[in-house]
């Protein structure tokens, strides 16, 4: 059986990197003395699997976790409510189904991810946007220079662009990026977009991972038979962290996924 | 002042490992109070090294958590930014901040560096620096911090004398309140005058205020320290805490969100350590031996892993397999783990452990499947050498140990020693070599793989141990002894040798044995660029030589020259409890190769510790682990008649 949870990754938890989330979510895991699966081997670790990694400093509201159980769990909202207030602030479990065997895993299910990125106040208009967000889309071709593992190549990304279009907020672009074969990072798609401003200055945020078999894409998690929350609603409460003198707090004001 | 965070946040985007500046840790503690002159006392913990460094440090852990129980105090958290964060911050004029409320470093009342080495004392100055203050005390004014320092580099704090106003001698639960008691009164008086409140905090038992105390030197000599004031003690004694069962912290450990080098749970099963080993700084300046209660310990152990969800936890001390019930510690915490379905895999972890087949024993009861590598420190490689040392392991013991390990699984072996030892002669040197040739040759008759490591560091003689008045070997000198070890290894088949450079040896010799004047050298050093000297990326000697040099003050006196009877040490003003004739009489025993045994299974041989202070050994059975005197189960005289032409005597009074 296998425990599929979708969590949010808000606020400054947002620089805590891929291994060292793998590494929380194994001491959340053991705190709640989920009845998971351990592998086998001198060094018994609890068997959980991750989707695609997030960049480091990006956020998400659709963060993807497989946990492997071998005992049963009762899946309510009491489960999402123990699991948020288990994990960092920031970090909510907003959705959970159990997934029977044999499951798909999540890197071979995620056909397509959307991203929020949120340009910096740097005098640029949302005209000059628009036309950016038009460049691209008509455009036959897009290049981009990218260092990966060290080297250095220019690559024709075009096909990667599933989407592009502009968000509710000013500066605010979204983008619907192929997770199929090699893929285009947020922040190539940044360069891309917007050659004046450095990457590292645009907030990148992960709205949705979607699948896709045969019929229109859905979201990973089936949103029929699961339980879902709405982030920072969840009790966190082994010390209530928000006063107003730390940068972790409760997201309240955060809407929920649906409608993207 | 308000959070430095939205200055903060854009540069994080650009830093490698953005996750060390960012709190939030299961265990941290928000504040909810202004830093105010109205407000509590607020306590700013530093560490002046790496996060993933100072993380884990028990030391810290624990008074940021008392301090934060408190009504009338706060305690937040702050560790040395990387290279590439502090640049960006000076551009920027972003100011040292903490972790927990990314408040300026500045708005606190006290900021304490936690000291558990020398090199990293350039880096105290440049949080000073990045925090906007002036490093020279005498330069800060009246509402900026007072610097603390702590940890047991302390017990030398001469050479920071003119960048700290207060030195805390040893342990830190009981002292850290009264300080505060001060403190709080002094703000709410509106902090009326620093040298008041320095010489206020001066009352209390240890603590030193370097600025009240007067050093006269003839030449290069000492030849007194002297109190400025009637008001302050002539000596300054050190804190200890008579019953470490009353202190059961850190009661919420601080779990990291990214990965530390300790990242494991840690439970201090005691503390202080009467081995007598007369290199181990340690052993000497935290005695007596004090154990946690067992049941404590088991609790401790099983609160903290649900708590943190850690799967592993450490039972640490100076020598753990010294702990009364240890085996029985141990038993519960894996019986406890086979209980509860979920958290079937806990793993105990043992550092310093004896070198014996009890704790082989142990070790292997620990291990449950895993045999990846297994460390034992003989320290020197002759009966003759580990005589001068009080290390009394025979090689007999030693032999045992090894094939307890290969016999119980094991493939790898590690043992530690240190060259540069006082009277080492080149026989010394090669008896490691040959020790790890015997070590390789059982473990070739249980298993094919036998790899034995020999791990090398310089000695550097500290204050406060017998062996302060031995002259540091070169640089050269070390250089030479390592290649010796290399070459007498290099037809060995299984054995290795790594080293510890020798170079990083000196410039921890430098303000080890310390004075006034070398802070001079640090200041210069950390003006170069010389941060971060525990990372050989960033370490280079020559900024310590040039800057003696430019000092005008000698390598050879601070480091390399033996000290005679009469030498007034730096740190003659302040006290670990232990009488100086016990420390010379040691010294002199050393050189006779004579041994001591340990006091908290034998009569007192009176070092001054339990007598000067009122303390007493807390520990749960009067009778040494596995039988022998030493704990390592030989009989001292009868090992020593057989091994050596050079016997070991067992002082007068005491038994075998």
């Amino acid at each position: 059986m296998i425990l599929r949870l979708r969590s949010t990754k808000i606020g400054p938890i947002r620089f805590v990197g891929h291994r060292d989330m793998g590494r929380v979510w194994e001491r959340v895991i053991r705190r709640l003395m989920l009845p998971v699966v351990y592998s086998a081997g001198f060094t018994p670790r609890p068997r959980i699997s991750f989707g695609l990694a997030l960049p480091l400093g990006a956020e998400s509201l659709a963060e993807y976790i497989d946990v492997e159980l071998d005992g049963p769990i009762e899946l309510g909202s009491g489960l999402l409510a123990d699991l948020s207030a288990a994990a960092p602030i920031g970090v909510d479990v907003t959705g959970a189904a159990l997934l029977e065997r044999p499951v798909r895993s999540l890197q071979q299910t995620v056909t397509s991810t959307t991203w929020s990125l949120q340009i910096p106040d740097l005098g640029t208009d949302d005209g000059r946007l628009a036309d950016e967000v038009e460049r691209v889309l008509s455009a036959d071709e897009v290049w981009v220079t990218r260092l990966r593992k060290a080297e250095t190549s220019t690559d024709e990304v075009r096909a990667s662009i599933t989407d592009l279009w502009l968000g509710e907020t000013p500066g605010e672009v979204c983008a619907e990026l192929s997770a199929l074969g090699r893929t285009l990072r947020p922040s190539e798609l940044c360069s891309v977009l917007f050659e004046r401003i450095d990457p590292a200055d645009v907030r990148i945020r992960r709205l949705a991972q979607w699948t896709c078999d045969d019929g229109p894409r859905r979201e990973v998690l089936p949103l029929l038979d699961d339980v879902t929350a709405t982030p920072g609603r969840l009790r966190k409460d082994s010390d209530d962290r928000s006063t107003q003198f730390s940068i972790w707090r409760r997201h309240d004001s955060l809407i929920g996924v649906a409608g993207i | 002042m308000s959070s430095v965070w939205t200055r903060l946040e854009p540069l994080l985007a650009r830093v490698q490992k953005p996750a060390r500046y960012l709190g939030g840790e299961d265990g941290a503690v928000v504040p909810s109070a202004e830093l105010s002159p109205g407000g509590p006392v607020a306590w700013l913990f530093a560490y002046p090294d790496a996060y993933e460094v100072g993380l884990p440090n028990q030391g810290l852990q624990i008074l940021y958590e008392i301090i934060n129980e408190r009504d009338d105090a706060v305690a937040e958290r702050t560790y040395a930014p990387w290279v590439d964060l502090a640049e960006l911050m000076r551009r920027d004029s972003v100011p040292l901040f903490s972790v927990d409320s990314h408040r300026p470093a500045g708005d606190f009342d006290l900021i304490a560096f936690n000291l558990s080495s020398e090199l990293v004392y350039t880096n105290l100055l440049e949080m000073l620096d990045l925090a906007g203050l002036e490093i020279h005390a005498d330069r800060r004014g009246r509402n900026d911090p007072l610097v603390v320092i702590g940890g047991h580099a302390a017990f030398n704090p001469e050479p920071l004398a003119d960048f700290i106003d207060v030195a805390v001698l040893g342990e830190g639960e009981e002292v850290i309140s009264e300080i505060t008691e001060v403190m709080v009164s002094y703000k709410l008086a509106g902090k009326p005058d620093r040298a008041a409140v320095l010489e206020e905090l001066a009352q209390i038992q240890g603590v030193y205020i370097p600025s009240l105390y007067e050093v006269t030197y003839d030449g290069d000599r000492i030849v007194a320290i002297e109190p400025r004031s009637a008001r302050v003690p002539a000596v300054v004694e050190k804190r200890t805490v008579a019953d470490l069962g009353a202190w059961p912290y850190p009661r919420r450990p601080l779990v990291p969100l990214t990965e530390v080098v300790h990242d494991r749970l840690s439970v201090e099963v005691f503390r202080g350590c009467t081995r007598g080993c007369r290199f181990c700084q340690a052993g000497m300046i935290t005695r007596p031996v004090r154990e946690r209660p067992a049941q404590q310990v088991t609790t401790m152990i099983a609160e903290g892993l649900a708590r943190s969800g850690y799967d592993e936890v450490s039972l640490t001390s100076l020598s753990t397999a010294d702990f009364s019930d240890v085996e029985g510690v141990i038993s519960t915490v894996l019986a406890d783990a086979v209980d509860s379905t979920a958290c079937g895999n806990t793993t105990v972890n043992l550092p310093s452990l004896r070198v014996d087949a009890f704790t082989v024993g142990l070790a292997a009861q620990v291990a449950s499947g895993r045999r990846s590598g297994l460390t034992f420190a003989p320290e020197a490689g002759s009966w003759r050498l580990r005589s001068v040392i009080n290390k009394l392991i025979s090689e007999d013991d030693l032999a045992a140990t090894v094939d307890a390990a290969f016999s119980e699984g094991w493939n790898r072996l590690k043992l530690y020693f240190l060259t540069g030892l006082p009277t080492e002669t080149d026989v010394d040197t090669e008896a490691i070599a040959e020790l790890g040739a015997m070590a390789a040759r059982i473990g070739r008759a249980h298993t094919n793989r036998a790899s034995v490591t020999l791990s090398v560091g310089g000695f550097v003689p500290k204050a406060h141990t017998p062996f302060q008045w031995f002259g540091q070997n070169t640089e050269d000198e070390l250089r030479r002894k390592i290649n010796l070890l290399r070459d007498a290894t290099r037809r060995e088949r299984g054995v290795q040798v790594k080293w510890h450079d020798p170079a990083a040896s000196v410039a921890e010799g430098i303000t080890s044995r310390g004075d006034r004047r070398i802070g001079r050298v640090i200041e210069r050093v950390w003006r170069a660029g010389g941060v971060f000297q525990e990372w050989g990326e960033y370490f280079r000697l020559d900024r310590w030589t040039d800057a003696l040099e430019a000092e005008g003050l000698s390598l050879e006196w601070y480091v390399h020259r033996h000290r005679t009877a009469d030498e007034v040490f730096p740190w003659k003003h302040l006290s670990a409890g232990l009488h100086s004739d016990f420390l010379w009489d040691d010294w002199q025993a050393a050189l006779a190769h004579s041994g001591v045994e340990d006091c908290r299974w034998t009569p007192c041989y009176d070092c001054g510790v339990c007598t000067g202070l009122g303390l007493e050994h807390v520990v749960a059975s009067v009778v040494p682990p596995a039988g022998g005197s030493q704990g390592t189960g030989q009989d001292l005289v009868g090992a020593a008649a057989a091994s050596s032409a050079v016997p070991v005597t067992l002082r007068p009074g005491s038994t075998a």
